[in-house]
């Protein structure tokens, strides 16, 4: 990667995410262009805190490794990098070693040698603590509050990589590239910001690439995408033939999952978009370029973390008597009164009221909404419904629900004389297990007194 | 008079990171684009009342290259927390549909 005078880099993203599929014929029109790197995103907080919690992947090793195995070999047989960032959905080290795991087996089966270098993202929680009372955490807006407290009852802490340690175990050879937690974007804008590339356009075309094609017209399945860097534009095209892009559509991708659609943070700076310019090459392709970016004074490292908030047990039922559902709320009212009365009853003083959450959900009324629900009167002529109680183990949490259920099934309503049932269980046993949950806690940022400290690189070899 | 969804291509929610609820309405033709720009009924001001916060915790945004309008708040329940409905908050969107566009 060394060619500094080259005219043009050329980037290919196989997908949004390792493991969701593509096309293959499509990655193999992608290996034809001759690109000089290929990136994917391996991870996103949008599957939920569970992952983090947990520290399991969204996605199976399975569909992750069938994904990796196509794009590792087109890698070496063209001998160009690939980077896999946020590696496990979550990018902690547990996340960072599956995805290890994965690799290391896809290559034993298509006898490969690999150079790999695995990056770091998992927090240390004493660097943590010392960087909170040097005062170098800040808050984001809005931010949960943080303290040493949190830092401690934080199942994991992960923080979000810039390009620097892309770069760094790039310099060290490295063949394939494992990160941990990451900005999507820093995957694939480093090397082009390595080479001098206008930064605007890098982040920018990183930022289209790192969803793979979803800034098509119609994306009808998980597929790959290319850009062309070239010195003041960028060039998208979709690498399916029947995928189109438009100036619309590109212009519309920095909407997606963003808060706003013009100014877009990273580590070292702020992607400016407010002057980009999107034309039509052809009806497929799509020119960017006056894309700008606002260097940061301070180098700033994004935190994700999260923390275990219980253990779950729900029912899920439906009710279907009409006298009962246009009394609903009357009636999950009564019930609430009366779950919590038998429970005192059962457990006196050894569980309060606040020491467990009960809550319902009520589809076919404001089980999507909530209380933002504008809708107020309902005509559905069947309530489903979810019982749900989190408490602090499991055991309590399943002894809590087996009380729900007993209290909803024959909670009476005043129009019926004699034993009702009122609720319609799904499953026998009616209540399942949903086991440890888990929330995000943490939406800060650390300064580093440099973009490496927080993210180890650790060479390793396969094969 | 129309209703928005009447008039859009597509209207959608998403979580913006995990305490982030992001709206975006997009538009195929630019003369409906035009036409709910000029109307001033999809605002900052909209939202809020929609979303059952002020109007100054809306960022509300034109965005005439993508033919959009997007709306940020704060997520009503940080995702994925206890009382969270949507993980992905991608059906909160659905109030906006029945705007009425002059």
């Amino acid at each position: 990667m060394s060619t500094r005078q080259r005219d043009e880099i050329r980037i290919l993203a196989p997908n949004g995410v390792i493991g969701s599929g593509f096309r293959e014929e499509s990655f193999e029109e992608g290996l034809g262009r001759r690109p000089h790197f290929i990136g994917v995103d391996g991870g996103t907080t949008d599957a939920g805190p569970y992952y983090l919690g947990a520290g399991t992947a969204v996605l199976s090793a399975d569909s992750v490794k069938a994904d990796l195995r196509i794009i590792v070999r087109g890698a070496r047989r063209l001998n160009i990098p690939l980077l896999i960032g946020s590696c496990g959905t979550a990018g902690g080290d547990v996340h960072l070693a599956w995805m290890f795991e994965n690799l290391r087996a896809v290559a034993a089966e298509e006898s490969l040698s690999l150079k790999v270098a695995l990056i770091h993202a998992e927090q240390d929680k004493d660097y943590l603590k010392r960087k909170l009372r040097d005062g170098r955490i800040r808050p984001l807006d809005p931010a949960p509050p943080f303290d040493e407290g949190v830092i401690d009852r934080s199942e994991r802490i992960v923080g979000m990589m810039g390009v620097e340690p892309y770069l760094r175990a790039l310099e060290g050879g490295a063949d394939v590239v494992l990160a941990g937690r990451s900005s999507d974007t820093a995957i694939f804008a480093g090397i082009p910001i390595r080479e001098g590339y206008p930064e605007g356009l890098a982040w920018h075309a990183a930022k289209i690439l790192e969803c793979g094609a979803a800034a098509v017209v119609h994306r009808k399945h998980p597929d790959c995408m290319l850009a062309t860097i070239r010195r003041d534009h960028f060039v998208i095209e979709p690498l399916n033939p029947e995928f189109r892009c438009t100036p619309q559509t590109v212009a519309a991708h920095t909407l997606y999952e963003n808060a706003d659609p013009f100014f877009i943070v990273e580590c070292s700076g702020t992607m400016d978009l407010r002057e980009s310019v999107y034309e039509a090459l052809d009806d497929r392709m799509v020119r960017v370029s006056c894309s700008g970016f606002i260097p940061a004074a301070t180098y700033t490292v994004k935190l994700e973390g999260v923390e275990k908030v219980g253990y779950q047990s729900v029912i899920i039922g439906g009710i279907r008597d009409p006298l009962l559902i246009r009394q609903i709320d009357d009636w999950l009212g009564r019930l609430q009164a009366s779950v919590r009365k038998r429970v005192r009853q059962v457990y006196r003083d050894r569980l309060s009221d606040n020491e467990y959450v009960y809550r319902t959900h009520v589809y076919g009324k404001n089980g999507v909404m909530g209380a933002l629900e504008p809708v107020k009167e309902i005509r559905s002529h069947e309530l489903g419904v979810v019982f749900e109680v989190t408490a602090s183990s499991q055991e309590i949490a399943n002894s809590l629900a087996l009380i729900i259920r007993h209290q909803a099934l024959h909670l009476p309503i005043p129009e019926w004389s004699g034993m009702v049932t009122n609720l319609a269980c799904l499953y026998n046993p009616a209540y399942l297990e949903r086991g440890a949950v888990y929330r995000f806690n943490v939406n800060h940022v650390v300064e580093p007194d440099d973009p490496l400290e927080m993210f180890p690189i650790e060479p390793r070899e396969i094969g | 008079m129309a209703k928005l969804y009447e008039l859009a291509s597509l209207v959608r929610s998403k979580n913006a990171g995990p305490f982030a609820l992001t709206f975006d309405i997009l538009f195929n033709r630019q003369e409906d684009f035009e036409r709910v720009k000029r109307s001033g009924a999809v605002s900052g001001q909209a939202v809020a009342r929609l979303y059952g916060v002020s109007a100054n915790e809306v960022r509300f945004f034109v965005c005439d290259n993508a033919r959009a309008f997007k709306a940020s708040i704060r997520r009503p329940t940080f995702q994925g927390d206890i009382g969270d409905c949507d993980n992905h908050g991608g059906q909160q969107f659905a109030p906006l549909l029945d705007i009425d566009i002059p």
